[in-house]
């Protein structure tokens, strides 16, 4: 081997050393490029694993954790939830509408691979400035545009998600999509290659040069000559994608299938490494039977191309012909390329010449896993102690409201989600927009499910371990306050380069956080998926480590959005105000800082308050719920005024400053509006809680009010309404 | 009353539609394979919205080209009742059974909204159950749904009454405000000159349940069975 080639394909010399110990002599170049994308940070965790057993992954529900092509909930009647959320954004980044295009085919393929159909996606997305930047405002539309032009194509409704606009990410887009499907529980199938004898199948598109060493590109920082990298990045065919869906899932429903796998990140290499290491078995191929759609492909590309909408599956001996009819009627084509081995290698043949032999396991388990340094961060203790006693008080908070409701990363996203078909599949009962999460219906029940991504980085970044508890405990209130039992959770954890041990720290940090919410919030993680090397020219994107849960909901006719909807109707605040503007966006967007620390968060206080707001609309007693979050409480009824059309008369005679009460980030607090002729019972049941409450006032009117001990806003609903729906189409037309 | 709704390999609104015929309607449903070249017995032909071979070439321009579009046009001539949802509308204007074209919104974008349209006619088959000029509130999901046609067909629709829905504001007025892609005249719905075929950019199948959002879209599927049962027939 050339000296130092393997460094080329980021392999170092320590694991260029332990490749040939494992091979017993050195690789050839098609075996080195496949140790290269199996041993990248993308497929491998190398740098996450260990941090990653932190998180609690088991539960009465959960019927698959991590490890698998998704995860699995039960959600009773013999039905199951899978979902997995999936980060694209270095593609994104360098080509956005293929980017966030194939960010969404992957995803998809995850779930299907999986046996169920596809029910829903959500989309979380992170860009610089939209009103600075004009490369931003170019990503924004370009992957937005991208993830409706495959989403909408193959069918599948784009519900729900968030977008946020920090300078962070300017040059380091996040692009997270995450999938729900549903399925019986019978029909769940694996990815593994079980069973000697039996054939393995490349189905799908044809492999062409595409996305050649996209893994290792997704697991190295980008700088001026990413670029030149433009052709890793996939092209997506969504038609592709929709006619290998209907066919996978037509296979499934035959019980042939023994295993089967998306051909994702390094292809056909990982595809057949996992499912035969998975299986403790071996798979033996000749590469020259997969069908192609360019000339003179080498091995070496064959087996690393990245080409889409392909999948390996493997079924049961004597079969072949019946897939192949199958496959064939949706104008695809199902080859056997090779077959189960029992002597546990890949091994890999182009005619009869072999090109590449390899424990299947070495490439999968025998990866070396790395235990980062972690160092605080400098910055932190500054930041965190910066005194925000003596910030100024404003003159007019109704103008400062309308300035955070106009500011790109809380105004409306319907310029966003009007782009995405989100109710095709008939199940979208609430969209986006409407509620804290998005709720839809499981068809011949009166159950649904409901669904959230969220992260709030700035919180991360001056405050890992904290961060990453609120970040999973916003996302259970958002279900909670939608009607929804929080069931389940599914993670994207997008940090900088973890060989720098501040980012390391940030990283355990953060999963620490996570991963004590999960417990005390009892929603397990079920998988998801590590993006590291988020950094341009070697600064780093603020740690995003953004959680996608689902939850369940008993009963349909008892869920709750946030519109305020009566006149009349009694505005309540569950949980306490406290002066807490750190790490808010308040202080970011008015007083143009971002330190302090974020708001503290009592999480055994959290899981009473959503059990109790749950509980309100299960009786219902709730005619609009709205979680308060960036922007505070005064941003929080702003919303549900908007959403509703119809104003509201709130006091707030607490001895706090305006600013903190008004966009102060407390946890823990959830506004309802409840009908007057049952406000008693409301209150009772609340008594009953123990969670603290305050009657706030009541929904009327076309205007909010807000009325404090020596100051005041007052604004039109309409007013409000304009610059809270017109903030990003005005930036976009500009 | 027996509907059939035609399945494109790129269809993604045929298991909606056959959701609300079975389920919501309760009437006989069978799904129709692109790739056949026979029709099953039915009464009523719905092509579904979707991308019926991906939609990279104009939409609908290679759908008219499959086995069973033949069959179609045959049951269509022969007085069969055929909507065209979406991308079934786009289809017919494509296999000639509508006039105009449906090209790209303005707004170069996707949307995905609620828009008010104006019933013009309550005495077609598609039509019956609404009220005269009711105003109704139904979703539409394209990229393409900017209806235009040269002058004098557009005049011949007007004059012949085949404008079925019409893009409206919620008060009924037709205003360039309430047209949500720039169709000609805020058309939203044709039918052909026999009155048995109807082409319509919004998605009637996405409101014909409570849950979903209202019932402004099961009156036309009710109108359909109605239609037949006051003997209505091909």
């Amino acid at each position: 081997m050339k000296d130092g080639h393997w460094r080329e394909l980021g392999l170092s010399d320590d694991e260029y050393q332990r490749i040939i110990v494992l091979l017993g002599r050195e690789p050839n170049e098609v075996e080195l490029g496949m140790f290269s994308v199996m041993w990248s940070e993308h497929c491998s965790y190398k740098n996450s694993k260990p941090v990653l057993k932190m998180f609690p992954t088991s539960g009465p529900r959960i019927i698959q954790g991590p490890g698998e092509n998704a995860g699995v909930v039960d959600i009773g009647d013999g039905q199951a939830v899978v979902f997995k959320i999936e980060s694209h954004n270095h593609p994104s980044a360098i080509e956005p509408y293929q980017g966030a295009a194939t960010g969404v085919g992957g995803i998809v393929r995850d779930v299907f691979t999986m046996g169920a159909r596809p029910i829903a996606l959500l989309d979380s997305l992170r860009f610089g400035s939209l009103k600075k930047s004009k490369r931003s405002r170019y990503l924004f539309n370009g992957v937005v545009a991208g993830i409706a032009g495959y989403g909408n194509c193959i069918g599948i409704p784009t519900v729900g998600g968030e977008v946020y606009f920090h300078p962070s990410y300017e040059d380091n887009c996040l692009v997270n999509v995450m999938c729900v499907g549903l399925i019986d529980r019978q029909d769940l199938a694996k990815g593994t290659a079980a069973g000697p004898g039996n054939p393995v199948m490349v189905v799908g598109s044809r492999t062409g040069r595409d996305g050649i060493h996209g893994a290792t590109f997704a697991s190295e920082e980008l700088n001026e000559s990413s670029e030149e990298k433009r052709p890793a990045v996939q092209v997506g065919d969504p038609f592709m994608e929709k006619l290998l869906l209907e066919a996978c899932l037509e296979l499934i429903k035959t019980g042939w299938v023994i295993g089967m796998q998306d051909m994702g990140a390094a292809g056909l290499t990982s595809s057949s490494c996992e499912m035969a290491s998975r299986a403790g078995t071996g798979i033996d191929m000749d590469i020259a039977k997969v069908p192609r759609r360019e000339t003179a492909m080498t091995p070496y590309e064959i087996m690393l191309s990245e080409s889409q909408e392909r999948m390996l599956v493997v079924v049961k001996q004597g079969k072949e012909e019946e897939v192949r009819n199958i496959f064939a009627r949706w104008g695809l084509e199902a080859v056997v390329v090779g077959r189960v081995t029992d002597d546990g290698y890949l091994t890999v043949r182009e005619g009869e010449r072999v090109v590449a032999r390899v424990p299947a396991k070495a490439l999968t388990d025998s990866c070396p896993v790395y235990e980062r340094e972690a160092r605080k961060p400098a910055y932190l203790l500054q930041a965190q102690e910066y005194d925000l006693g003596s910030l100024p008080e404003m003159e007019d908070y109704s103008n400062s409201l309308l300035t955070l409701l106009s500011t790109p990363t809380i105004a409306s996203k319907e310029w966003v989600y009007r782009q995405y078909d989100y109710m095709v599949g008939l199940n979208t009962v609430i969209g986006p927009g409407a509620a804290d999460a998005a709720v839809l219906r499981i068809k011949g029940s009166k159950k649904g499910i409901a669904v959230t991504t969220d992260c709030n980085s700035r919180y991360v970044y001056l405050d890992p371990y904290r961060g990453g508890q609120i970040a999973v405990a916003e996302a259970a209130r958002n279900l909670a306050c939608a009607g929804a039992l929080p069931l389940a959770v599914t993670d994207c954890l997008n940090f900088g380069n973890p060989e720098k041990p501040e980012i390391f720290w940030q990283f355990k940090e953060a999963v620490a956080g996570m991963s004590e919410a999960c417990r005390v919030l009892e929603t397990p993680v079920t998988g998801g998926n590590v993006s590291f090397y988020n950094e341009t020219r070697g600064e780093a994107i603020y740690p995003t480590p953004v959680v996608g849960m689902i939850g369940l909901i008993e009963d349909l006719d008892r869920v709750s959005t946030l519109a305020f909807k009566n006149d009349g109707d009694i505005v309540i605040l569950l949980g306490q105000n406290k002066d807490e503007l750190g790490a808010s966006l308040y202080l970011s967007v008015i007083h143009g800082l971002e330190a302090g620390r974020p708001p503290e968060i009592n999480l055994q206080m959290e899981k009473l308050v959503q059990r109790t707001v749950l509980e309100l609309i299960k009786e219902g007693l709730v005619t609009a719920s709205h979680d308060c979050a960036e922007g505070g409480l005064a941003v929080a009824l702003a919303e549900s005024c908007i959403a509703g059309g119809i104003g509201a008369d709130i006091i707030l005679n607490e001895p706090l400053r305006a600013s903190s009460l008004l966009f102060g980030e407390t946890q823990s607090r959830i506004i309802i509006a409840t009908p007057k002729d049952r406000v008693d019972e409301t209150l009772n049941r609340l008594k009953a809680s123990g969670v603290p409450y305050k009657v706030l006032g009541n929904v009327g009117g076309t205007e909010l009010n807000i009325t404090g001990s020596g100051w005041k806003v007052r604004l039109e609903v309409e007013t409000m309404a304009e610059k809270y729906r017109g903030a990003i189409p005005c930036i976009m037309s500009s | 009353m027996r509907f059939g709704v035609v399945v494109f390999p790129g269809s993604n609104c045929d298991a909606d539609c056959h959701h609300v015929v079975d389920r919501v309607l309760g009437q006989p449903v069978e799904y129709l394979w692109h790739g056949d070249k026979q029709l099953k017995e039915i009464d009523c032909l719905i092509l579904p919205g979707g991308f019926s071979y991906g939609d990279y070439l104009r939409t609908g321009a290679i759908a008219r080209f499959s086995p069973l579009m033949d069959s179609v046009r045959e049951f269509a001539e022969q007085g069969g009742l055929v909507l065209g949802i979406c991308n079934g509308f786009q289809i017919l204007t494509e296999m000639g059974l509508l006039p105009g074209a449906l090209i790209r919104n303005p707004s170069l974008q996707f949307q995905c909204q609620e828009v008010h349209l104006r019933v013009e006619r309550n005495d077609t088959p598609f039509t019956l159950c609404y009220a005269p000029r009711q105003v109704v509130k139904i979703p539409i999901a394209h990229a393409e749904g900017c209806y235009v046609a040269d002058r004098d067909t557009l005049d011949l629709l007007e004059r012949e009454g085949r404008v079925i829905f019409r893009y409206s504001s919620p008060a009924g007025e037709i205003t360039a405000e309430a047209n949500p892609n720039g169709s000609l005249r805020n058309i939203a719905g044709i039918i052909n000159e026999k009155g048995n075929v109807l082409g319509m950019m919004p998605h009637p199948e996405r409101c014909a349940e409570t849950i979903m959002g209202g019932l402004d879209g099961l009156r036309l599927f009710e109108s359909l069975v109605k239609w037949r049962e006051e003997g209505g027939a091909r």
